[in-house]
Parts: structure tokens; sequence; C-alpha cells
């Protein structure tokens, strides 16, 4: 970028303050636009190929096809074993209840953390830290054999029941971080009105968490939404599978040539997390700035 | 006299185990596999016929498991050369914007967008056929005569895909950058140009000691998640690990062991192994931390 800083221009008389700070603003948002057609390009490369003929995707180089083909998306939709939209369902299905689960239980959790006093507090908040950081690797293997000793295989349980479960302490860290920064003096009041324990979580601190709430329903989504590990583990039959599992079998040898209806198939499976994206924005950054959730 | 204090006190322990219920269950489901897990590490299981031990032969094993090397090989490469990478460049990119650009939100907006989605088995579909021999990398060096090979099917380059896919995600530690940027104090700067300190000097001596924290959170972060990749792998070789076992993560390759020959007592030594070298990394991460990470208080 600094070639552009090498072209003198003779005509222009003596740099005046103002047109200093303005050339150097300028060069930045080359450079940082620059920077953003490469980040973008892959992405607009995949929304392109999806409307080009298969046949022309590695030849037509144009990101504007020369000829629109949205017969992808109907072909693509049902060229895999199952039509697209069982893969949609399964996949929303387990998106939802992951959210739900989240919520309750890590709320759960974080209420008795942030705001209850009891014996052992401080070791169980340091043993959820310790899950934070422990390697998810580790546990597979007898995971996998206890949910294959539960008959819970090709089931949606291994994938649902750990979200009920409050396993995912980031969710919870953020939730008590967001907790603790609530006046005391709102618990105090509930309970001078003979609100207990219970009524006071479900009436005041809950609908004050609804920022919280909505970064962790976000990441949920997001996260849950692109998994692969686990579906891949647990799940064989093809009518169950999630959007990412299905997507898996254009490498197979049969769809090793569909590439417009791969493409178009790919861009309908990121299109819900750059929706989700565009909407909940805020609470994303704010999200990751307070945990450092990715 | 101690029943009257101790009974509001038991009613509070009540309410907060109560609350904790589903984290309780949540941890059963941990800690058990997790002892359960070194404990297979020590026996031969196939998991219809029960568990027999073994002593240390697993680990034996390992000594002579060429693939195994080489898988851990493919992993510590990626996460020494990506790791690093895309936090500096998540660092150069959060200076340039803190430096108040119009527009700010539309940058990051474009920026962080990639490390939604890069962990998608779409994304990594995709990668395949950018890098691909006809793909879009090699169209554009055609443009200055180059012809490159099919840079996601070369054994030599394939795990290079792979890290650029993991700079493409710089975003996300872009914005914790960009968060902790903000918190410090402008006049910090204001005194050290006053002083006459170069850009370069002032980047030295304010900023990254004052962000050494956030980068020191980041580095621990990443490398942890980064020694599990999985998907990336598995979906560019299409569950191989090839071509060659050039993108054969060490979590592929366990991956293989468990669930594809059902060598479970291999797989579980090997999830152990791994979990010591990740907690070596991170116990030289926070010893190294003392000389170079500064804490304002």
């Amino acid at each position: 970028m600094s070639l552009t800083l090498t072209r003198p221009t003779k005509t222009e008389p003596e740099t005046t303050p103002p047109k200093r700070r303005t050339r150097p603003r300028f060069l930045k948002h080359v450079l940082l636009s620059g920077v953003g057609i490469v980040m973008m390009y892959p992405l607009l490369w995949m929304i392109s190929s999806s409307l080009k003929r298969s046949d022309s995707v590695f030849t037509d180089e144009s990101l504007w096809p020369s000829v629109w083909e949205f017969g992808n998306y109907a072909r693509g939709w049902t060229s895999l074993s199952e039509p697209f939209e069982i893969y949609l369902t399964n996949s929303l299905v387990i998106v939802v209840l992951s959210i739900v689960g989240n919520l309750l239980s890590c709320s759960l959790a974080a209420y008795a953390f942030a705001r209850l006093r009891f014996t052992g507090r401080k070791l169980f908040f340091a043993m959820m830290l310790g899950t934070m950081m422990l390697p998810g690797h580790v546990l597979v293997v007898p995971q996998y054999v206890m949910f294959d000793r539960l008959e819970w295989l090709n089931t949606y349980y291994p994938l649902l029941v750990p979200h009920f479960l409050a396993t995912n302490g980031f969710y919870i860290f953020l939730m008590v971080q967001f907790m603790r920064s609530l006046p005391q003096e709102l618990d105090d009041a509930a309970r001078i009105d003979g609100c207990g324990p219970f009524r006071t979580f479900w009436k005041v601190i809950m609908p004050l968490c609804l920022p919280a709430f909505a970064t962790t329903a976000i990441f949920t989504f997001i996260s849950v939404w692109n998994e692969f590990f686990a579906p891949l583990l647990y799940l064989t039959d093809p009518e169950l599978y999630t959007v990412p599992l299905a997507l898996r079998q254009f490498m197979d040898s049969e769809g090793q040539s569909m590439w417009g209806e791969m493409f178009a198939m790919s861009f309908l499976s990121l299109a819900p997390v750059i929706g989700f994206f565009i909407a909940g924005q805020k609470y994303l950054v704010k999200g990751i700035a307070t945990t450092g959730l990715r | 006299m101690t029943t009257a204090i101790s009974r509001p006190r038991r009613r509070q322990d009540r309410a907060g185990y109560l609350f904790l219920l589903p984290w309780f269950g949540g941890m059963v489901f941990m800690i058990v596999p997790f002892f359960a897990s070194l404990y297979l590490a020590f026996t031969d299981y196939d998991l219809l016929t029960p568990p027999t031990w073994a002593g240390l032969a697993n680990f034996r094993r390992m000594l002579d498991d060429a693939t195994l090397h080489q898988s851990l090989k493919v992993t510590v490469i990626y996460t020494v050369v990506s790791v690093p990478l895309s936090l500096m460049v998540a660092l150069a990119v959060a200076m340039v914007l803190d430096r108040g650009v119009r527009g700010l939100a539309i940058y990051r907006s474009i920026y962080y967008l990639p490390s939604l989605l890069a962990g998608s088995v779409a994304i990594v579909m995709l990668w395949r056929y950018i890098f691909g021999y006809s793909g879009v990398v090699n169209d554009f060096l055609a443009w200055f005569g180059i012809q490159g090979p099919g840079w996601a099917s070369d054994p030599r380059y394939a795990l290079s895909t792979l890290i650029l896919l993991h700079v493409w995600t710089f975003g996300s530690p872009m914005v914790i950058f960009l968060a902790g940027l903000r918190q410090i104090p402008a006049m910090y700067y204001e005194a050290a140009s006053m002083d006459g300190a170069s850009g370069w000097k002032q980047f030295r001596s304010i900023t990254l000691p004052l962000l050494s924290p956030i980068i020191f959170f980041n580095l621990v972060q990443s490398l942890i998640a980064s020694f599990q990749t999985f998907t990336q792998g598995y979906v560019i070789s299409n569950g191989t690990g090839g071509p060659g076992q050039s993108t054969l993560f060490y979590n592929l390759y366990l991956y293989q062991k468990g669930f594809a020959e059902f060598d479970m007592g291999y797989a579980s030594a090997m999830a152990w192994l791994l979990l010591m070298i990740i907690a070596g990394f991170t116990v030289v991460n926070f010893l190294a931390a003392r000389y170079w990470v500064f804490y304002d208080n």
C-alpha cells in the first residue's frame, strides 16, 4: 500500500494541516477496504458460484455470472439422500431446544453463583471455571460409551441433554458477570416483600438479564448450527442428519461434479448465521468483549 | 442458639443447591467420563467386550506409531504458526481501527463475520475449491503469469490453506483487542508525544504493556482451541486426513482410532497425551507471562 505514497503531485501547494490529515486517512480507508474485500471475497465467490452452471463454476471467473442458474437451488434441495427441508428441520429443532436448555440451566446456576450464599459456593465456582479450560476431547470416549449404554446413539439426546445440564461454563460465566452488575437492593427489596429465592429469580432477576440471554441465545445458535463433531459421532441415520452432516454428502463421489448445487446449499446453510449476525451484532460484540467467547 | 443461626443458613444452602441441580447433573456428565477416560487409557477396549487391563501398553505403542507422530506434527505446526499469526493480524488491524476511523462499525462487522462461519462444513468445503487447481487463488496468480498447484490437494500446501483459514478468523480476537485498546487512557499517548516518543516507541511502551493481559488471555484460549482442531482436517480431506496425512490433525486420528477402529483404550490414551501437551503449553504460557504480561495495579 505504501506504493501509492510514492507518487508526488507537483502542482499541489504546500501541504496545509487539514490536507496532511486527509491523505493518510484516505490511504487508511483504501487499506481497510482492501482487507475487507479479501475477507468477503470467499463468501461472494460462493454466492456467485451458487448461481452459475456447474460446468462454468471454474471457467467463468467473473463474480457476475454470465448465465444465471437459479435452478441450482431447486436441484440442490433434492439432490441429497433426503430433501433439504428434513435437514433444516432437524437442525432447527436441535438449535431451538439447545437454546432453551442453555438459557434455563445456565441462568439457574448463574443466579446461585452470583446471588446466593451457600456452603461450597467458592469451590463449585472454581470447578465451573475449571471445566471451561478442560479440553472436551478427553471426555469423548467414555461419553460415547455412556450414551451407547443408555441406548442414546442415533437419537438427539447426546446433543441436547448436555445443554440442559449447564455444561457450558462460558454462558454461566457470562450471566454471572451480568447478574453481579445488578444492584443487590433488588434482591433485598424482593425479600422484604416476601419473595423467596425462586420468585426473586423468576420475577426480578430474569427480566433484567434479557441482554445476557440474547447473547447466550445467539452464541448457542451459531455454535450448535455449525456443530459437526457431535452429530458426526452420534447420528448415523440420514433421516436424523443435521445440515452440516448433510452437506458433507456433496463431497462423496456422486456429488463431486454438482458444484453449483453444492454452493447453493452451502450458502443456504450459512444464511441463518449471517442473518443472526446482522440482527444480533450488538449482543455478540458485547458478549465477546466480556467473556472472550468466540 | 445454634439452631436459630443454622436454620436460615441451611435454608440458604438448600436454595443454592436446588438452583445448581442441573449443573450438578452436568458435572456428573463430565467428572465420571474424565476419570473413566483415565482408566480406559490403561486398558484394551473395543466397546463390545469389557475392558481388560493393559498397563502401559497403549503408551508404549504410541512411541512406535508413526501416524501418531505425523498427527502431532500437523497439529503442532498448525497451532504454532496460525495462532500467533492471527493474533498479530488481529492486533495490527485493531490498532488501525482504534485511531478513530469513520465507518468503524462496518469494518468491524466485515472482519468479524468470517470467525462465525469458519468452523462450518460449508466454508471448509468452499476452501477446498478456492484453493483447488482451478480455484480462485490460481485464477488470481494467473494474472501474474504464475500457474499455482492444487493447493488443497498437494501434501506440501494443504495444511497452509487451513492456516490461512485460521487467519481468516482474526476478527474475534480483533474485537477483544478493540475493547481493550479503548480502555487505555488517551493522555498516556499525549504525554508520550509531548516527550517526543515515536509511534513505534509508543506502541512498545504504552500499547503493548497495557494490552498484554488481553493478548495473554487470547493466546491461552486460542492455543487450547487450536490443539483440538477437527472439522477443518476432516472436511478438507473428506475424513482421511490426506493428501498424504498432511491434514491428519491429532483429534482426527483419535476419531479414526476410537470410532472407526473402535480401539478405545488407545484413543483414551491419546486423549490423555494431548491433554498433557495442552497443559504443558498452558503452564509454559503462564510461566512466560511473568516476563511480558503487565498488570496495572
